[in-house]
């Protein structure tokens, strides 16, 4: 039966999600933006005792209940979508894992996952990060370079490379005793076959932090550089298997990072969709202030030029937020859900930069002031049609669904 | 809870709609755009799948009740297969609806067993009048109370089956108000222009042009109940047909780009053709799912029903367009021909923007 209706439970933490951003993230927001590479561990620290107080443990909500209708994708989308109406930048700073205990919830092993995840549940906030992109390649992940080779030996995994646009790597590997999820080939003749994700777990020899990057928005959100150097790590630190399967070209390793990508997509999404509600709502508040109101119902010849655009923006903000929420929906119910993940993804990337230049368009000097925060989420909102697979990625994904193409006869 | 899974019983009706829409309305649709004409046997068949007889009560004369929601399922497939012969199907319902929505009971027990309880008959509505800046709230036709009666004077258009309509709900200003009236067959003072309209698309379609030049209805041919339910129900079904259209064009376009060669490899190959299809998909996905909210929401009677049906048709007005136009493109030379349905899919997907008040669910 098609419903839309927010599930009580879901509705009672979007509440208590809506309090932590108004009080706890808004009024800094503009502080931490003007102070990129400060820490905001009032909201951290809070955030953590929060979630261990209410009994959850991490952002991994394929864990705990199995039985009865799983909300846990759905809530978490919900979450990230108010917490980024907050702040988007300030989110990526939510401890409890995020993209790295993504990879290992969905390629992981039972014992892994135990191993990785529970440290979330800790007394001190914990923090994770996925080290994918490298200085030669971002979307083309075939190409990494970063090699993992077996000393049969010691029992280990020997890492070597270098991983570029870590986010919050640096509060995974310095601040907190986290891990990153590094992906590195086992087998360089192997392309795509060989990839393997890698859990390097905090102050491991080998590995180091190099740069911290200043970046157009999300700065309350550290982006670092990581170098493995004859970094060592515990055999059991692969996911998935260290059989390279070439046979039948299989690429194992490969569609556990697309797997990643359908849980995590969407939820880059909604943090896409939070940032464009904010600014939408702004927008009509200022307007309002002004004596401007909209006139829904009334034909598009019969509206100004401001009604035309506040009313499309609420059809991109609302289909935008509908498909994310079908795809974690799918997610929750066990139905494949690349397609959707990929679909909100690309419409949510693009409302959310449509949405925001046209807001500080529309309020001229005032949507380009530092004064409000209308620009500030101008520069937040272009990273969501580039990290998780660029618009022009995700297009490609959705396309070779539509199509029943492989990658290799869509280019 | 959410949930993006139609039950059991609207998936029966959707893929009854959809053999229908496509083994039907589709394999007709080009001639019938051609030659001007729907088949009767075409649309008394669509009639027997029983979609507005399954949202009137037994009461009268139906079988169900009206769901917004199941109504959009229906109305995207049919429209999938052919907007003429979608919009054919259903025109008695925009006598129905608004009786079953705004009428009294007296009105729902003598007005609707005619209509619901029978084969196919023109019974039709009148809403849309010949001007640039039409606004179903703020009508040009007007009534006027006159003794026991009302007196409706304006123009109408896009009237469908109006020359043979047995009856007809008439939308005019009450007190600056818009309201519904029944107006029958043969009523003094109302011309029906023989001549059919011609329009850019919808052929097959007999519109006509309604004049009311001081037309008495008795003050019982006033339906008391308000009006922005009637206008929700029709956004609602327009904007499930432009979903229906744009699938269509998609469908179409995505089938013909994976079979035609280019530079020794297939059109969709192409990057720029592919991108556009996951556009389309994106798009036509996303409308869909602000339709089913719209029809959730009047399910539901949610206060803000009206809003977000308004939401939904205006995105599926601009979705429609850039989808059809989207496919003529990816057929290129091809597409501008009649013999590809993808020219007359945009020429109907042009008319969305004016067709509100030509379905109702």
């Amino acid at each position: 039966m098609i419903d839309f209706e927010i599930p009580e439970k879901i509705a009672g933490i979007k509440t208590v999600v809506e309090t932590v951003a108004v009080n706890m993230m808004r009024p800094v927001s503009r502080y931490f933006d003007e102070h990129e590479h400060e820490i905001p561990w009032d909201y951290i620290n809070f955030m953590h005792t929060a979630t261990r107080a209410m009994g959850g443990s991490s952002m991994s909500p394929g864990e705990g209940k199995k039985e009865g209708p799983r909300f846990g994708f759905q809530r978490l989308a919900v979450m990230v979508e108010m917490l980024s109406w907050g702040d988007a930048g300030m989110y990526l700073d939510t401890p409890g894992g995020m993209l790295g205990s993504a990879a290992v919830s969905a390629t992981g092993t039972p014992e892994q996952k135990e191993r990785f995840l529970a440290r979330f549940r800790g007394e001190k906030p914990t923090f994770d990060a996925m080290c994918m992109t490298e200085p030669q390649c971002g979307s083309d992940t075939s190409a990494i370079r970063t090699t993992a080779a077996l000393d049969k030996e010691k029992n280990q995994w020997v890492l070597n490379g270098e991983k570029i646009f870590v986010t919050a790597g640096h509060k995974a590997m310095l601040d907190s005793e986290g891990f990153l999820v590094v992906w590195a080939t086992i087998d360089p003749s192997a392309g795509r076959a060989g990839m393997r994700p890698f859990v390097v777990e905090a102050r491991t020899p080998g590995c180091q932090v190099t740069k911290m990057e200043h970046k157009l928005g999300i700065r309350a959100s550290d982006t670092v550089s990581i170098v493995l150097q004859d970094c060592r790590v515990p055999f059991e630190n692969i996911l998935g298997s260290a059989e390279v399967v070439s046979t039948d070209k299989a690429t194992t390793g490969f569609k556990g990072a697309m797997a990643t990508f359908d849980a995590t997509r969407p939820l880059v999404a909604a943090q896409a969709i939070g940032l464009a509600r904010a600014t939408l709502e702004m927008l009509k508040e200022m307007l309002k202030e002004r004596g401007v109101t909209i006139r829904y119902g009334l034909p598009r010849q019969k509206l100004t030029s401001i009604e035309k655009d506040v009313i499309d923006m609420e059809v991109m903000l609302r289909s935008a937020w509908w498909l994310t929420l079908k795809a974690v929906w799918m997610m929750d119910n066990g139905k494949p859900n690349s397609l959707e993940s990929s679909m909100c993804k690309v419409r949510a990337g693009d409302v959310v930069n449509r949405i925001t230049q046209k807001a500080v368009e529309i309020m001229g000097p005032l949507g380009y002031s530092r004064e409000y925060l209308l620009e500030k989420w101008f520069r937040d909102a272009k990273i969501s049609d580039i990290y998780e697979g660029t618009g022009q990625i995700n297009r490609l994904v959705v396309a070779r669904q539509l199509l029943g193409y492989r990658s290799s006869e869509l280019r | 809870m959410y949930s993006f899974e139609p039950s059991d019983e609207q998936k029966m009706l959707v893929d009854a709609a959809r053999r229908y829409a496509t083994a039907d309305l589709r394999a007709a649709a080009h001639d019938a755009e051609e030659s001007k004409e729907l088949p009767p046997k075409l649309i008394s068949k669509g009639w027997e799948l029983g979609v507005l007889q399954a949202s009137i009560p037994e009461t009268y004369g139906g079988f169900g009740e009206r769901s917004a929601v199941t109504g959009a399922l229906a109305a995207e497939e049919l429209a999938c297969g052919d907007l003429a012969g979608a919009l054919a199907v259903g025109t008695p319902g925009l006598f129905a609806i608004p009786i079953l929505l705004a009428g009294s009971e007296e009105q729902k027990k003598q007005h609707l067993p005619p209509v619901i309880a029978a084969d196919w008959k023109p019974y039709t509505a009148a809403l849309i009048e010949p001007a640039f800046d039409f606004d179903p709230n703020d009508l040009k036709t007007t009534a006027k109370a006159e003794g026991g009666d009302y007196v409706l004077t304006g123009e109408k258009t896009l009237v469908p089956f109006a020359a043979q309509a047995e009856a007809m709900i008439v939308f005019a200003a009450l007190k600056k108000e818009t309201r519904a009236f029944i107006v029958p067959k043969g009523a003094a003072g109302l011309t029906v222009q023989e001549e059919r309209e011609k329009w850019m698309g919808l052929n097959a379609l007999p519109f006509h042009r309604v004049k009311l030049d001081g037309v008495k209805v008795p003050k019982s041919n006033l339906l008391p109940g308000n009006f922005a339910p009637v206008l929700d129900a029709s956004r609602v079904a327009v904007a499930a047909m432009a979903v229906g259209v744009a699938r269509a064009a998609f469908d179409y376009a995505r089938d013909y780009a994976k079979d035609r060669d280019v530079f020794g490899v297939k059109v969709a190959q192409k990057q720029a053709i592919a991108f556009m299809l996951a556009e389309m998909a994106t798009e036509i996905e996303a409308i869909r799912l602000l339709v089913w909210e719209a029809g959730w929401a009047i399910d539901n009677k949610k206060e803000d029903a009206g809003q977000k049906a308004y939401i939904a048709a205006t995105g599926a007005i601009d979705t429609v367009m850039m989808v059809t136009d989207r496919a003529v493109q990816i057929l290129g030379g091809h597409g501008y021909i009649r013999e590809h349905p993808v020219e007359l899919f945009m020429r109907n997907g042009r008319g969305f923007a004016m067709f509100t008040g030509l379905a109702m669910v």
